[in-house]
């Protein structure tokens, strides 16, 4: 088995656009992924709003903090899943489950986690 | 051999060391004993066997990098490596491993050049134009994905299969084509590409001969390889559809072909491959240029169009019409195609549009057109024959 990290991203302004009716079937949606994935799913969260992150940098008398982001880009990291899969096809076919897959704004990134034996 | 040796392994640089290994031993053992009555056997064994012994050594085990995914349930290690059988099946577990879609493009063709073809780096890297330090460098960052996201060395399961079929047909195809009209160099044909191209598909139908797609796309390799020998003249001069000598085409190579095609059209809807070899078959049958069915092709391009849409395709439609309806509705067809920002460095719309002009008489278009040409082909041949186009079309002119 191996671990991969399923990094969720979009379009937050269109992420925030969505209707009541749209959010309850999103949410639906991440239900069944996790009774699909069943003991795969490690661990996952919804990250807040971008507004919301504090980026710490080595400055000249120590760490210093700025509002914002790491990286400003159009598509942010809304949300995570730490899953296990035997092989990256069946990590594939997990995170196309996915409601973030099925919109055009958003998408998943997966990155295998370094295994040490 | 490779493909038997990494189920072993699990490691494609291990496998392919072990390989090379065998290769080595295969020189002093054959040359002192004679070649062995079936050398691949041989050769297979030995490869496996070190691998085996590589692998017991504890510096191998606490190797960093995690290993290929292998489906044990399939077949273990302990099969025995002779017979076709189950070295048929490795093969095709390597070739969907090197053409899975989460490798980029250019990584899937080069490693299914590398480690199916058994092409070196360095001739891997004359295909793609690029510096052997480049391509060594893109092979090892593939194989480096390969081991670290677990792509699996394994068939895909039936409900994945048409999709994952289909990204290897295109590599093979982009083998094929990349042989056939080689985008560098002194050669128009390079054989090693479209051979091994040729190999894969025959491989790919005999382990799914159900499947319509692939027949398709053996069928478009023999009816097109076909005509191989006669695309240059003895003195290496590029010798157009038209000129071909049709008596030296591979007649064995053009009814299987036909025969395939007939397999590949019992599909429903046919496939982009079938109808693309159907084009090739109806060139294969006519007994000369004239005797071509320009109203049978431009049809067919109508049919392969709709399912495959692309400029590609547009610009061959249009060079068909010119073939029915003569250059002046040939150049008409090309017109909106000039604006495609896909076929901008594309040299074969200026060199279509080049030859309609120089029949129109158009000599001054005709000549910017085949400067524009010449300015795009990537093979001495082809530029050779381009650049006596263009001479032709200046003496024209005075």
């Amino acid at each position: 088995m191996a671990r991969y990290l399923i990094l969720i991203y979009g379009d937050e302004q269109q992420w925030d656009a969505m209707t009541p009716e749209q959010r309850e079937n999103h949410h639906a949606a991440h239900v069944a992924f996790r009774d699909a994935a069943g003991p795969g799913v490690l661990g996952g969260g919804k990250l807040q709003r971008t507004a919301t992150a504090t980026s710490l940098r080595a400055g000249d008398g120590g760490p210093v903090p700025t509002d914002g982001p790491f990286v400003e880009t159009k598509e942010v990291l809304g949300g995570y899943y730490l899953m296990e899969a035997p092989d990256l096809d069946a990590a594939i076919a997990l995170a196309s489950r996915l409601p973030e897959v099925a919109a055009s704004h958003s998408g998943v990134e997966i990155r295998p986690l370094v295994e040490r034996n | 051999m490779l493909a038997a040796t990494v189920r072993v392994t699990r490691d494609l640089d291990l496998a392919e060391e072990c390989a090379q290994d065998a290769y080595t031993r295969a020189l002093q053992v054959w040359e002192r004993d004679g070649i062995p009555a079936r050398p691949g056997a041989w050769l297979t064994t030995v490869a496996r066997n070190r691998a085996t012994d590589l692998l017991r050594r504890e510096t191998v085990l606490r190797r960093t990098l995690p290993l290929l995914v292998v489906d044990e349930a399939v077949s273990g290690p302990g099969d025995a490596p002779t017979g076709p059988g189950p070295i048929d099946d490795d093969r095709l577990r390597l070739i969907f491993t090197c053409c899975h879609p989460a490798l980029a493009r250019d990584a899937q063709v080069a490693l299914t050049l590398r480690l199916l073809c058994g092409l070196s780096t360095a001739e891997v890297a004359r295909a793609f134009l690029v510096r052997e330090a480049t391509m060594a460098a893109r092979l090892t960052r593939a194989k480096k994905k390969i081991a670290a996201a677990r792509i699996p060395y394994r068939v895909p399961s039936a409900e994945d299969l048409p999709v994952r079929v289909g990204a290897v047909l295109d590599v093979v195809h982009l083998v094929y084509t990349t042989g056939h009209t080689a985008p560098a160099g002194e050669k128009l044909v390079r054989d090693d590409l479209t051979e091994g191209a040729v190999r894969l598909a025959r491989m790919l139908h005999r382990l799914l001969p159900g499947d319509g797609d692939v027949a398709g796309l053996l069928a478009l390799l023999l009816l097109t390889d076909a005509r191989r020998d006669t695309r240059a003249t003895a003195d290496g001069r590029l010798a157009l559809l038209a000129e071909q000598d049709r008596t030296r085409w591979d007649r064995d190579r053009i009814a299987e072909g036909t025969a395939l095609l007939t397999e590949a059209l019992s599909g429903r809807p046919p496939t982009r491959y079938a109808v693309q070899a159907a084009i090739a078959a109806v060139h294969a049958e006519a007994p000369t240029w004239a005797d071509t069915d320009w109203t049978e092709i431009c049809g067919l391009y109508d049919v392969l169009r709709a399912l495959w849409p692309n400029p590609v395709v547009d610009l061959n439609r249009a060079a068909a019409i010119g073939m029915r309806d003569g250059p002046g509705a040939g150049l008409a067809a090309l017109e909106p195609l000039r604006e495609e920002p896909a076929l901008a460095a594309y040299g074969y719309l200026s060199a279509t549009r080049a030859d309609f002009l120089r029949r129109l008489g158009r000599w001054a278009e005709a000549e910017s057109a085949y400067e524009e040409a010449l300015a795009l082909a990537g093979n001495d041949v082809e530029r050779a024959f381009l650049a006596e186009r263009l001479t032709e079309v200046r003496g024209d002119r005075r």
